[in-house]
C-alpha cells in the first residue's frame, strides 16, 4: 500500500520511545490505574444480561460482511435516498478533500462558529486545525473532546477521549479557559466541573451556525445517518444550527433499520457496559414542512481515505469495525502506555492495523510488533475481527519488504537454520534451557538477561525448569 | 472523473464487481426482505411485563416512572412532580393533538407553553411515538407535533405515553414507524435515560447537556 500523508501529523514512528515515556509518566499511570478492569467489568456484565449477546455478534458480523461485499451498491442507494430528503452526499476520496467540501459549505452559509460532536474522521481528516487556519471557530461540544481541544491534545481513546487526563488537571484547564486564571473561582468537585461545561458549551450551541457531526452507521434502506451519545451534545450540535454535516466514511452503511439494530444492540454493551446509549439518533435530511426546529441543510461528507485500498486486500474485514473501544480496553499493551504513545488517530489493537494503512507501514511499522497476541481484543470484539491475524499480515508485509530491524532479521534467519536441523535444534534448545534455568535460580525469575537488556528492564523472563518441551513431550508421550 | 466516480470504481474494482453477477438483486432482495436478526428474548413477554421491563430498564439509568389512570389525572400529576422537584409550575409543551386533549384547565396554575423551546424553558413536555422494554427505552420522531429541542434543551424533560405504546423490541418500533406518513421523518431519537457524561475519571453525571431529570407518564387507557 502507498504511502499517504499524514494527516493529522503521526508520532506513530517513535512509538518505543513514546511508550517508554508514557510508563515513565505518573500521572498517566494513575489515570490508566483506574481504567483498568473498569470496561472490561461493564461488559462482561452486560453480555451475561445478554443471553443472544453472541448470537448477535454472529448476526452483526455477517450484516457487515454481507453490506462489505456490496459496498457500491448500498452506498448508492444510501446516497439516492438523502438527496430524495433534500441532503447532499460529497463524494471525497482523501482528507484533503473531506476539509475542502466541510470548508465549502461552512463558507456558503457564512459561519464562522462550528460546534462540534465527536467524531474519529472529523481527527483523520484534521478538521479543526483547518477550519481554524481559515477563519472559523471549531467547538468541541463532548465534554472528553472538549477537554482535550483546551488542553491542544489528541483524543486518548475512541469513546472516551480525555481518559488520560484527572479531575485537578481539568480544573486548572476549566480555571485557564473560563476564569482568565483566576484562581480563587478553581472548582474541585466533578459534579461542578460538568455543571460548569454545560453553561459553558450551552451558550456556543445556541451561537453556532454550523453543527458537524460524526456518524456510527449510514442507514441504505431510508438514508438516514446515525450517532450515538451519552451527553446529548451530539442532538445539540445538529438540532440547533442552520446547517448539518454529518462526517462519515464509506464502512459506516449497512443496510435495513432492522440491521442496525441488530448491531446497536453489541455496540453500547462492548463500548461501555451500557444496555444501551443514552441517545441514538437516526437522522435524514434538512427541516420538513411543519417541523419547529432542525436545520435548514443537511449534508454527509462520505470518506474513503484509504478504505477502498482495505477492502481490496487481506486487511478487508477491519472494516467491521463499529469503533466502540473494546479491544483497547482489553488490550494489555494500551492499558500500559496509553492511547497517545500510538502516535496518530486510533491507538490500540483497531489502531495498530488501521495505522499502517492509512499513514504508510514506514511510518507505523512498530505498532503492528507492539503485541503479544495474547487474543483478548479478538475475543471481545463484537465484530469478530481477527485483530491478531490483521497484525500478523503488516509484519509479513514489514518482513517482505525488508524492513524489519537487523536483530529481528538476524534473529529469525539463526532460528530457522537451526529449525531446519532438528537435531543440533533440539541440542541447543537443551542448553539453553539449562542455561536459563540455572539463570533464573530457585525464584524461577530471570530479572536480568545478557544482550536482552531492553526486555528485562520493564519486567522478569520466567525460567524453564531446565528441560525442553520435546524432552517433556516425549516422556509424557512414553507414559502413555 | 469526479470523486464519486472514482470511488465507486475503486470499490467495484475492489470487489470484481461484473455486470450481472447478480449483486444488484441480491442487495434489492436484501432491502425488500428487512432480514430479522436475534431478538432478545426478555422482551417477548406478555404486555404487562413489558411495562413492567420498560420501567425497570429506565428506572436503571435514572428515568423516573409512574402509572397513570387515565389522561384525565396527567395535569395533577405533572404539578405534584414539578412541585416535588422545586421546580416552577411552568413548562414548553410540544402541539400534540394528544397533549391538547388533555383536561389542562383543570389545573390553572399550571402555564404551559406550546413550540418549540429555544433553551429559556426549565421545563419540556410531550409525547412520544413508542417505548422499547428491552432497554427501557422511548422513541420520538420530529415532526409538526413534536419539536425536537423538546427533547434536549430543558433541564426537565417529562413524557406522556400511552400505555398501550409500549412495545417489546426496537424492531417492532421500526414496523409502526414505516407505516406513519412522511416516513422517513427528519430525525427519530431513542432516549435510555436521561442526560449524561462519565468523561471525567469515570465517574457518572447526570445532566451533561440534555436533561437533568427524565420523568415519563405511563397513561393507562390511551391509544
Amino acid at each position: 500500500m502507498s504511502t499517504l500523508p499524514a494527516s493529522p501529523p503521526s508520532t506513530a514512528h517513535a512509538f518505543p520511545l513514546n511508550a517508554a515515556g508514557a510508563i515513565a509518566d505518573p500521572a498517566l499511570q494513575k489515570a490508566m490505574g483506574r481504567l483498568k478492569g473498569h470496561f472490561i467489568d461493564k461488559r462482561a456484565a452486560a453480555r451475561a444480561r445478554l443471553p443472544e449477546f453472541d448470537a448477535l455478534r454472529d448476526a452483526a458480523k455477517a450484516i457487515k460482511d454481507h453490506t462489505l461485499a456490496h459496498l457500491d451498491l448500498y452506498l448508492e442507494r444510501f446516497e439516492a435516498q438523502v438527496t430524495a430528503a433534500g441532503g447532499h452526499v460529497h463524494w471525497c476520496r482523501d482528507a484533503a478533500e473531506a476539509r475542502a467540501a466541510v470548508l465549502a459549505i461552512c463558507r456558503e452559509h457564512g459561519a464562522r462558529i462550528v460546534t462540534k460532536g465527536k467524531s474519529m474522521i472529523g481527527e483523520e481528516i484534521g478538521i479543526n486545525p483547518f477550519l481554524e487556519a481559515h477563519g472559523i471557530e471549531p467547538v468541541e461540544t463532548d465534554l472528553g473532546e472538549y477537554i482535550i481541544q483546551l488542553a491542544h491534545e489528541p483524543p486518548s481513546h475512541i469513546i472516551a477521549p480525555a481518559v488520560h487526563k484527572n479531575k485537578e488537571q481539568i480544573s486548572d484547564l476549566f480555571v485557564e479557559h473560563h476564569h482568565a486564571g483566576d484562581r480563587s473561582r478553581r472548582l474541585e468537585g466533578i459534579p461542578e466541573l460538568v455543571t460548569e461545561a454545560r453553561e459553558v458549551l450551552r451558550r456556543r450551541f445556541l451561537e453556532a451556525d454550523v453543527g458537524i457531526t460524526g456518524a456510527n452507521f449510514l442507514v441504505a434502506e431510508t438514508g438516514q445517518t446515525v450517532i450515538v451519545t451519552n451527553e446529548g451534545n451530539g442532538d445539540l450540535t445538529q438540532t440547533l444550527p442552520r446547517v448539518h454535516i454529518v462526517l462519515a466514511s464509506l464502512e459506516k452503511v449497512v443496510p435495513t433499520l432492522e440491521d442496525v439494530s441488530a448491531v446497536l444492540r453489541v455496540l453500547a454493551r462492548s463500548a461501555t457496559g451500557q444496555e444501551f446509549s443514552t441517545y441514538t439518533t437516526f437522522s435524514c435530511g434538512p427541516r420538513r414542512a411543519g417541523d419547529h426546529d432542525g436545520p435548514g441543510a443537511f449534508h454527509v461528507v462520505l470518506l474513503d481515505n484509504g478504505r477502498t485500498r482495505l477492502l481490496g486486500s487481506e486487511f478487508r474485514e477491519v472494516l467491521r469495525c463499529i469503533r466502540c473501544g473494546a479491544c483497547m480496553n482489553h488490550c494489555p499493551v494500551y492499558g500500559a502506555v496509553g492511547g497517545h504513545a500510538y502516535g496518530w488517530v486510533y491507538p490500540g489493537p483497531i489502531g495498530s492495523v488501521l495505522t499502517p494503512a492509512l499513514v504508510g507501514l514506514p511510518e507505523a511499522h512498530h505498532l503492528p510488533n507492539a503485541s503479544t497476541f495474547c487474543g483478548r481484543c479478538e475475543e471481545v470484539c463484537p465484530m469478530r475481527i481477527p485483530l491478531p491475524r490483521m497484525l500478523r499480515h503488516w509484519r509479513e508485509r514489514e518482513f517482505a519488504a525488508g524492513a524489519a530491524p537487523a536483530a529481528a532479521r538476524w534473529g529469525l534467519g539463526l532460528w530457522a537454520w537451526l529449525a531446519r536441523r532438528p537435531a543440533l535444534y533440539r541440542a541447543a534448545a537443551r542448553l539453553a534451557a539449562r542455561a536459563l534455568a540455572f539463570l533464573g535460580g530457585p525464584e524461577r525469575r530471570i530479572r536480568s538477561l545478557p544482550l536482552a537488556g531492553g526486555w528485562t528492564g520493564g519486567r522478569d523472563l520466567p525460567a524453564p525448569e531446565g528441560r525442553t518441551f520435546q524432552a517433556l513431550w516425549a516422556e509424557g508421550r512414553g507414559r502413555r | 472523473m469526479s470523486s464519486r466516480e472514482a470511488i465507486l470504481g475503486g470499490l467495484r474494482a475492489a470487489l470484481g464487481r461484473a455486470e450481472g453477477d447478480g449483486a444488484r438483486q441480491a442487495v434489492a432482495a436484501r432491502l425488500a426482505a428487512r432480514a430479522t436478526h436475534p431478538i432478545p428474548a426478555r422482551a417477548q413477554v406478555p404486555h404487562d411485563e413489558q411495562v413492567e421491563l420498560f420501567r425497570r430498564l429506565a428506572g436503571e439509568v435514572g428515568a423516573t416512572s409512574e402509572i397513570l389512570p387515565g389522561p384525565a389525572a396527567v395535569p395533577e400529576a405533572v404539578t405534584r412532580y414539578l412541585a416535588q422537584q422545586n421546580l416552577p409550575a411552568e413548562a414548553a409543551i410540544a402541539p400534540d393533538p394528544e397533549l391538547r386533549a388533555i383536561p389542562w384547565h383543570e389545573r390553572p396554575m399550571l402555564a404551559l407553553k406550546p413550540g418549540r423551546t429555544h433553551g429559556d424553558d426549565l421545563v419540556g413536555i410531550t409525547g412520544a411515538f413508542a417505548a422499547v422494554a428491552e432497554t427501557g427505552t422511548l422513541v420520538t420522531h420530529s415532526g409538526a407535533h413534536h419539536p425536537t429541542t423538546l427533547n434536549f434543551l430543558s433541564e426537565t424533560h417529562i413524557v406522556v405515553l400511552p400505555k398501550a405504546r409500549i412495545l417489546g423490541t426496537y424492531d417492532e418500533v421500526w414496523k409502526r414507524l414505516r407505516a406513519v406518513p412522511g416516513f422517513v421523518p427528519r430525525t427519530v431519537n431513542f432516549i435510555t435515560g436521561p442526560s449524561r457524561t462519565a468523561d471525567i475519571e469515570q465517574t457518572i453525571q447526570r445532566g451533561a447537556h440534555g436533561p437533568r431529570r427524565l420523568h415519563v407518564l405511563i397513561v393507562d387507557g390511551g391509544s
